[in-house]
């Protein structure tokens, strides 16, 4: 279970670039629970994840992991527990390795680094089966180098690897975003077989209003560092993108009313 | 002839420092200056200890243990306090002027009196053959020439392949992926600066091992003889990626080996035509720079012939 405790962050504070990223964010997200996070732009979705991840150190606020006060732990500690897909390809992966090399180092996740031989062939034949289940054409090609993939490919095999080792949550910022249309399908497909089989408490951020309609048995909207929708249940399972998009437009207009507001009584005050 | 072996031995020696240049600037990306410190260091380490008649084998692994320490020096100011990695091993470079000045208790200090790894291979050399020289393919060369080549080729074999190995383990993996992509290695729950801390550690302990053994070879160590291995270990591990290509590890470690030989020789072949020795290091640099924009133009050229090809 992750619980996060009225958490903020402020980037940049005290200059003309301030950006208050997150403010007071409080969510408990349960055990096998599948949370979709939507929001405007700059709205705090992605910087959630990372607080999460442990990116950067907090204002304020408590994050809790499987029990565990996460909150000061450093982002390669919170790596045992977390597992996590990027929205650029190029991150997750080290693309002047192997696919086994980098496959080899997610199965090694969170165990302690000594001097055995890293490729077992008990561990490259696991690869290659569960490679092949991806169904990519890949499972030959565990020598290459994962810079000569595609961005699909690597995405796949993030997916692969953050899962490789059941993570207490799974963190997916906006993995699909830099695809194109059918190798993101491709992905969301593989992503959903994972996260059921293995029954795993995910966050996904997304920016397609189709996949937060569809995935998920939770989801949160964001605006300006605050969650300000939180549909579960059958509420979750009756939302269409339609629905999301009006909702989008409702927020936008409660903004105009506040600027326009707060215009109003600027010049009746000051 | 003996100048071409004496060349192939230095060579050998010197590809110790260029495969420890190799792990700093190829393995991490890491721009670590400490080597120049670091190599007078294990040679200053060196030959203290075999003035005082300590076992050669022994003076040799300490050298190489202060160079651990010097990188591993320079791994924590760079990463645990945030200085930039090139300011980190200057400033460790510069304070290992005044340690090694410290330990050497002058400016240079000879070894020649004293039992050192070459006196050991004068003796197994000469054991061997029977002889105080010995002709190969019409060359006269001498035991001590001939076993020191042979030394010096199992010592740089002996650490290629131990490399080799390491870099395929748990921890070497994590270390490659390290230098290759630091936010991965971080999400897969590897601390990344202590990674950085080990591998700079490891590097300079090579450089420092070639140092002393420099210093065994030569029958000397001097303060100044640090000044620009780095420029020549790049410029070994350059030569080896134009022989070789960059594709795979023991690919790489050979290659590094092979330019710090070839690097050797040509520097030789220049001076016996007449370089200015004073002049070495300023051919050297320009050697690297052109190595290192030469990639680049040659990409640029090609881009703009196929440009024009289209138009």
């Amino acid at each position: 279970m992750l619980e996060i405790r009225s958490i903020s962050k402020t980037f940049n504070a005290g200059t003309p670039n301030e950006l208050r990223a997150l403010q007071n964010v409080s969510l408990t997200v349960e055990d096998r629970s599948f949370v979709v996070i939507i929001g405007t732009n700059g709205s705090g979705k992605s910087t959630l994840l990372n607080a999460v991840a442990g990116c950067f150190s907090l204002d304020a606020g408590a994050i809790f992991l499987a029990g565990k006060d996460v909150t000061g732990w450093p982002e390669h500690r919170r790596g045992r527990l977390i597992g996590r897909v990027f929205q650029n390809p190029f991150t997750g992966t080290a693309a002047n390795m192997t696919i086994a090399e980098n496959l080899a180092l997610a199965a090694h996740r969170g165990k302690r680094h000594g001097l055995d031989w890293l490729l077992s062939k008990n561990l490259v034949s696991q690869f290659r089966d569960r490679v092949r289940a991806l169904n990519m054409k890949l499972d030959d090609r565990l020598k290459d180098p994962i810079g000569s993939l595609s961005g699909g490919q690597r995405q796949a095999l993030t997916l692969l690897m953050a899962t490789w080792l059941r993570p207490e949550l799974l963190l997916l910022d906006e993995h699909t975003a830099a695809l194109d249309p059918k190798s993101a399908d491709r992905i969301i497909t593989v992503t959903e077989a994972i996260v059921r089989r293995d029954q795993l408490t995910t966050m996904m951020v997304t920016h397609s209003m189709q996949q937060a309609a569809s995935l998920g048995d939770r989801l949160i909207m964001m605006h300006r560092g605050r969650i300000v929708h939180d549909f579960r249940g059958a509420e979750k399972k009756r939302l269409r993108a339609d629905d999301l998009l009006a909702r989008f437009e409702e927020v936008r207009r409660a903004e105009l009313l506040d600027e326009s507001a707060a215009e109003m009584l600027r010049r009746a005050y000051v | 002839m003996s100048l071409l072996l004496g060349a192939l031995t230095l060579g050998l020696i010197y590809s110790l420092i260029a495969l420890g240049v190799y792990i700093s600037f190829r393995i991490f990306a890491f721009p670590d200056i400490t080597a120049d410190g670091s190599s007078t260091l294990g040679a200053a380490l060196a030959a203290m200890l075999l003035v005082h008649g300590i076992n050669p084998a022994a003076a040799t692994m300490v050298g190489f243990g202060g160079g651990f320490l010097a990188g591993a020096f320079t791994g924590t100011l760079a990463t645990k306090f945030k200085i930039n990695g090139l300011l980190a091993g200057i400033l460790v470079m510069t304070g290992l002027y005044s340690v090694n000045l410290h330990i050497m208790g002058r400016s240079n200090l000879s070894v020649l009196g004293s039992s050192t790894l070459t006196t050991y291979a004068e003796r197994a050399g000469t054991a061997l053959v029977h002889h105080a020289s010995l002709s190969v393919l019409g060359w006269e060369i001498t035991a001590l020439e001939a076993s020191l080549l042979v030394g010096s080729f199992l010592v740089t074999a002996l650490v290629g392949c131990v490399m080799y190995i390491f870099f395929q383990t748990d921890i070497g993996t994590a270390m490659r992926a390290t230098g290759d992509n630091p936010e991965m290695i971080r999400a897969l729950a590897v601390n990344d600066q202590n990674m950085i801390i080990l591998g700079l550690a490891i590097s300079n302990g090579l450089v420092a091992l070639g140092g002393a053994l420099i210093v065994q070879y030569q029958g000397f160590a001097d303060i100044q003889m640090g000044i620009g291995v780095i420029v020549w270990g790049l410029a070994s591990v350059i030569i080896g990626e134009a022989l070789v290509g960059t594709r795979q590890l023991g690919l790489s470690i050979t290659g590094a080996v092979m330019g710090s030989v070839l690097f050797r020789l040509l520097v030789a072949i220049a001076l016996r035509l007449g370089l200015n020795p004073n002049d070495l290091k300023l051919v050297t640099a320009g050697f690297v720079f052109l190595a290192l924009i030469t990639p680049g133009l040659l990409k640029k050229l090609n881009r703009s012939r196929t440009g024009s090809a289209h138009a």
